[in-house]
């Protein structure tokens, strides 16, 4: 009797096994999406360009901060294929050692605020009540300002420089995931295995931890991914503006605004920086749409 | 709905007061000693002290929020470190330039956002399906100022067709009014300034409009298709009615709710977004002067514009709001809590 209990049980326990991980059946049906899987691709080839000009930086043809007047301002050619700027300096060089700035400030202003805002969303979301309000409340005031300008006016009381700039990026994009968190833990926080857990005796943030984010992972992964493309963005807005990396440092949005001058004389300047910036906008973008459709198979149906 | 608005105007002076808080405290808190910056590095240590006191810095941090505040409400922002006039009168000056490229530019959006939107709904999985979607996917992952220097280079630099900075010809700068030049000089009879003008608006709206009309299509695509696939579409096409009327009279009505959300959003963070538009095109707009207020420190300048548009973006909001109550019965007054 006591033995048939066993292999029934453990019949139920492979049962229980057998449903395919939700990772697994995420990338099953993102391998299908063509897009999604070429800005997979795009995006390892821009993170080995990134890690491979910083540890090999003599890989590069030409030293991308190497300021050289009497070679300034060469339109593109063999010798120089995306031309030269107005110190001398190569162009394509520069864009390549720049995707080291774009991916590491996307990278770490997305952790930043994926790591504050899964904390907050988390509690608010779990504890309910008073501290919920309050921080509830204060994401909306932070989402009542224009991020782009909330980001200005962090840069403007931090001063220049690219590691403020990961910090007001960062810092303006806390509530999107604040919210997600919040609300997926809200649509699990009652269900048996949650009930379960606390009853027998798991502290708060335990149950947090290993029952509920797992739940919700998914969901901040698609966001995040999207998140990237979005820092990307910023970080090229404000080193346009004159509020990102100091020179000589390369980064993709600075060199279009110091390029902004001679753009009529010079476009070629301008041109492949920003085309540098548009494909790993639109490869984070379409990664981040395959991903979403997915998870949720409803939505690639349309 | 009276009852609606009312609670919903209430619940906004807690969420006002928390943005004028974070606005002085990232500008008092966070940025350097304004003294050192607007005097210069070679001011005595007495001068700097004589400025703070003038400027009221060495009251504690709270009276000078509680300062802030009274002032704020009675419409004084403070004056510039620089110019020395009121910041008010800064704004007022170039505000009417920022407000007329940012409403041309939600409604070239709405225009082009919608239509593509539901036409790739309709046809869907078709040639112009995927070329609007294709478009829109391009519109979010380009920096709206590269856009807006490509079109430069076209326009201006190859074609000659539009120029590429400013408002208007100086010459044919109307004087006075609304400050929106293309209803002062349409109403003043004054049509080469309004073609003028118009001119000049053209590159910017579209470089400032891109992001949002493909927010829009994309929005109005799925919130098309979900309404195309209810039951009472079917019954329509059932009794006969053509598919134009059905999209026409039963779709897109029901379709353009959340529609009309994302176009309120919108216009807030095209306010954000003409930061950088005015920067490309030398549009002597608030945004473009926030920016080098920012690159010169001018702290109560920077302070008061991101103070302005976060008031105006949550009146939007809320405005948006009681639109979407209006438009779906469906919504109950109270689901906002939470």
């Amino acid at each position: 009797m006591k033995k048939r209990r066993t292999s029934e049980a453990a019949a139920s326990a492979q049962i229980l096994e057998k449903p395919e991980s939700l990772w697994r059946s995420m990338w099953d049906s993102l391998k299908e999406n063509r897009a999604a899987m070429i800005s997979l691709f795009v995006i390892a080839a821009l993170v080995l360009i990134a890690v491979t000009t910083a540890i090999f930086p003599k890989i590069l043809p030409y030293d991308p901060y190497d300021q050289d007047l009497s070679q300034a301002k060469l339109w593109p050619s063999p010798a120089h294929i995306c031309g030269t700027d107005q110190n001398g300096r190569d162009i394509f060089a520069r864009i390549l050692v720049g995707t080291q700035i774009s991916l590491s400030v996307g990278l770490a202003a997305v952790t930043i605020s994926l790591v504050i805002g899964v904390v907050l969303g988390a509690i608010a979301g779990y504890r309910g009540g008073k501290i919920d309000a309050v921080i509830m409340r204060f994401m909306d005031i932070m989402l009542s300002i224009p991020s782009i300008l909330l980001a200005i006016a962090f840069m403007a009381a931090l001063g220049k420089g690219i590691d403020k700039a990961v910090i007001a990026i960062g810092l303006v994009s806390i509530p999107e995931y604040a919210r997600i968190v919040r609300s997926q833990i809200l649509s699990v926080k009652e269900n048996d295995y949650v009930q379960a857990a606390r009853v027998i005796g798991d502290k708060d943030g335990r149950i947090i931890f290993r029952h509920i984010l797992p739940n919700v992972t998914s969901s901040i992964v698609v966001r995040a991914t999207l998140g990237i493309s979005s820092a990307v963005l910023d970080t090229a807005a404000l080193g346009f503006l004159g509020l990102g990396v100091q020179p000589p440092l390369a980064e993709w949005g600075d060199m279009l605004g110091r390029a902004r001058g001679m753009i009529l004389q010079f476009p070629y300047m301008l041109i492949f920086p920003g085309l540098a910036i548009t494909i790993t906008v639109l490869a984070f973008n379409l990664l981040g749409d395959g991903l979403r459709d997915a998870l949720d198979p409803k939505s690639r149906k349309n | 709905m009276f009852k609606y608005t009312v609670k919903r105007i209430l619940q906004l002076i807690p969420v006002l007061l928390g943005v004028s808080i974070i606005v002085f405290l990232i500008m008092r808190v966070f940025s350097p000693d304004p003294a050192g910056v607007v005097l210069g590095q070679h001011a005595t240590p007495d001068a700097m002290q004589a400025w703070r006191q003038e400027n009221g810095l060495n009251n504690p941090i709270w009276l000078q929020y509680w300062n802030f505040l009274i002032d704020a409400l009675h419409g004084d922002l403070g004056t510039s470190y620089y110019t020395h006039s009121p910041v008010t009168q800064e704004i007022a000056s170039r505000f009417p330039a920022t407000v007329e490229l940012a409403i041309c530019a939600i409604i070239l959006a709405s225009i082009f956002g919608i239509l593509l939107g539901v036409i790739s709904s309709v046809k869907k999985n078709s040639l112009a399906d995927h070329a609007s979607m294709i478009l829109a996917l391009i519109g979010v992952s380009m920096p709206i100022f590269w856009s807006g220097m490509l079109m430069i280079i076209l326009f201006s630099g190859t074609w000659h067709l539009l120029p590429s900075s400013g408002r208007i010809d100086p010459m044919l700068q109307p004087v006075g009014g609304t400050g929106l030049y293309l209803i002062d000089t349409l109403f003043s009879g004054d049509f080469e300034a309004f073609g003028n003008a118009l001119q000049h608006l053209i590159l910017p709206t579209v470089a400032l409009s891109l992001y949002s009309m493909a927010i829009i299509t994309r929005m109005t695509r799925s919130s098309m298709l979900e309404t195309l696939d209810q039951d009472y579409i079917r019954t329509a096409e059932a009794k006969g009615l053509t598919r134009g009327r059905v999209v026409q009279h039963h779709a897109l009505r029901n379709a353009m709710i959340p529609v009309t959300t994302v176009i309120g959003l919108q216009f807030g963070s095209l306010l954000g977004g003409a930061v950088l538009t005015e920067t490309v095109f030398a549009w002597p707009g608030i945004g473009k002067y926030t920016v080098e207020c920012i690159l010169k420190s001018d702290f109560p300048v920077v302070q008061g514009v991101v103070l302005l548009i976060a008031v105006i973006f949550v009146l939007l909001n809320l405005v948006v709001d009681i639109i979407y109550a209006f438009l779906d019965p469906r919504i109950k007054y109270a689901k906002k809590e939470g």
